[in-house]
């Protein structure tokens, strides 16, 4: 495959065709930061944590979803970039109900770990306080809507490491919400396998174990990224199994 | 001169000043260096004029704060939202969610529907102060100066926050230094 070379924060970098600009930063050793990227199912820049600027175009663009090509210059890091990655953050927090002091993965969590990346000390936006419910008609996994960032990590790893297709978006913008099949109770559900998948994969508190408090939700992403590597590389290695 | 120190409590748990308590020894340097002149543990009534600084433990969650905070705001140098339910609404703002109903529910769930005697919602004008449509954090409110997230901030944070308003720099807080909940 034809090679590309571009410049990433000054660094002449050399990336595969078809490669993205975050591909192309995390194999150069370079780190942006990312919500909703998941490695091992396809990007869908869905949170833009990982907006970049690029010489020539106006728009930032999310890293996880631009492919790279010839002659590109890329920046990750500016005042300009720090100030939208902060106000997306400060956006998530205000749009859902956050409740750190009292979610299963306070400490744990990559909302939280990013708003600290950012310096973010408090919203300068209006709460919404919308309301949400829970299902926790599942007998092994409860969803807290309130806690969910939409990055839809829960519907790419069942649809496509899972293969079971239980989980799916409706709605439109704020008002989308991540649902069971056709919006039923998570508990009545055929096509769940109970695999668990998705609650590895979420970035917050929104999926968990049943029986967890605050806290308590430690994500095991090792038998994620040992079925991808099993995946990709044709290579069944364990890392902490 | 002495710098004019106070803290206040709004709607929250007290946890925030248990923290500031924790300080230890740093209590006693800090009574070379401050005159505490209003909080819950010194026995003032009233908010004095002319403070240079005062720490927000609480949201806003009744006509009471809202009145206190307005005053606390016209007569004070610098504001710090200390802790999570001053700088989010935390656990106190989880009504809001419940509508504009949720007054009325949060009382009756409370004082009527969990009561074993005298099942009634307390009230007398004057007294106790009737809560506000929805619980807001401080500096929806009002404008604050700077802000110290944590449920509550351990008292290191605190330390580290008040050392350097002390010392009359902006304050940093970074890596160890930030964290909610």
């Amino acid at each position: 495959m034809a090679a590309k070379t571009l410049t990433i924060d000054g660094k002449q970098i050399s990336a595969e065709e078809g490669a993205t600009v975050l591909q192309a930063a995390t194999e150069a050793g370079i780190k942006i930061p990312t919500l909703c990227h998941l490695e091992g199912v396809y990007d869908i820049g869905a949170c833009r944590l990982c907006i970049v600027e690029i010489t020539g175009i106006p728009k930032l663009l999310p890293a996880c979803t631009t492919k790279v090509s010839e002659g590109m210059d890329v920046k990750t890091d500016s005042e300009r970039l720090r100030k939208y990655r902060r106000m997306i953050l400060e956006l998530l927090f205000a749009e859902r109900n956050h409740v750190c002091a009292v979610c299963v993965s306070n400490g744990h969590c990559e909302l939280q770990t990013l708003a600290y990346s950012q310096g973010m000390e408090h919203v300068r936006y209006d709460y919404t306080f919308p309301k949400w419910n829970m299902d926790i008609t599942h007998r092994l996994f409860g969803m807290d809507h309130n806690r969910c960032v939409l990055c839809n990590r829960c519907v790419r790893v069942c649809w496509h490491i899972e293969g079971a297709g239980t989980k799916n978006v409706s709605g439109r913008g704020a008002k989308s919400k991540i649902i069971t099949d056709l919006n039923m109770p998570w508990g009545d559900s055929d096509s769940c396998t109970e695999c668990g998948k998705c609650v590895m994969s979420c970035p917050t508190g929104a999926l968990f174990n049943k029986g967890s408090t605050v806290g308590e939700m430690e994500r095991d992403r090792n038998k994620l990224e040992f079925i991808v590597t099993a995946r990709e590389k044709k290579q069944w290695i364990a890392a902490d199994l | 001169m002495k710098i004019r120190l106070a803290t206040v409590w709004l709607g929250g748990c007290a946890g925030c000043h248990m923290s500031f308590l924790d300080l230890d020894e740093f209590l006693i340097d800090l009574a070379d260096a401050v005159d505490l002149v209003y909080s819950p543990v010194v026995d003032v009534k009233d908010y004095p004029e002319n403070v240079d600084l005062c720490l927000i433990e609480g949201a806003v969650c009744n006509e009471d704060n809202l009145e206190i905070l307005h005053k606390i705001r016209a007569r004070t140098k610098v504001l710090v939202s200390f802790g999570d339910c001053a700088v989010t609404g935390n656990v106190p703002a989880m009504r809001n969610p419940f509508g504009i109903d949720n007054v009325e529910n949060v009382l009756q769930r409370a004082y009527i529907e969990n009561a074993q005697n005298n099942p009634s919602v307390p009230k007398a004008d004057g007294i106790v102060p009737q809560l506000l449509e929805n619980v807001r954090p401080v500096h929806e409110m009002v404008s604050v100066e700077y802000f110290l997230p944590g449920c509550p901030p351990p008292a290191a944070r605190i330390k580290s926050l008040v050392a350097q308003l002390l010392a009359g720099s902006v304050p940093k807080q970074e890596g160890e230094q930030l964290k909610f909940g």
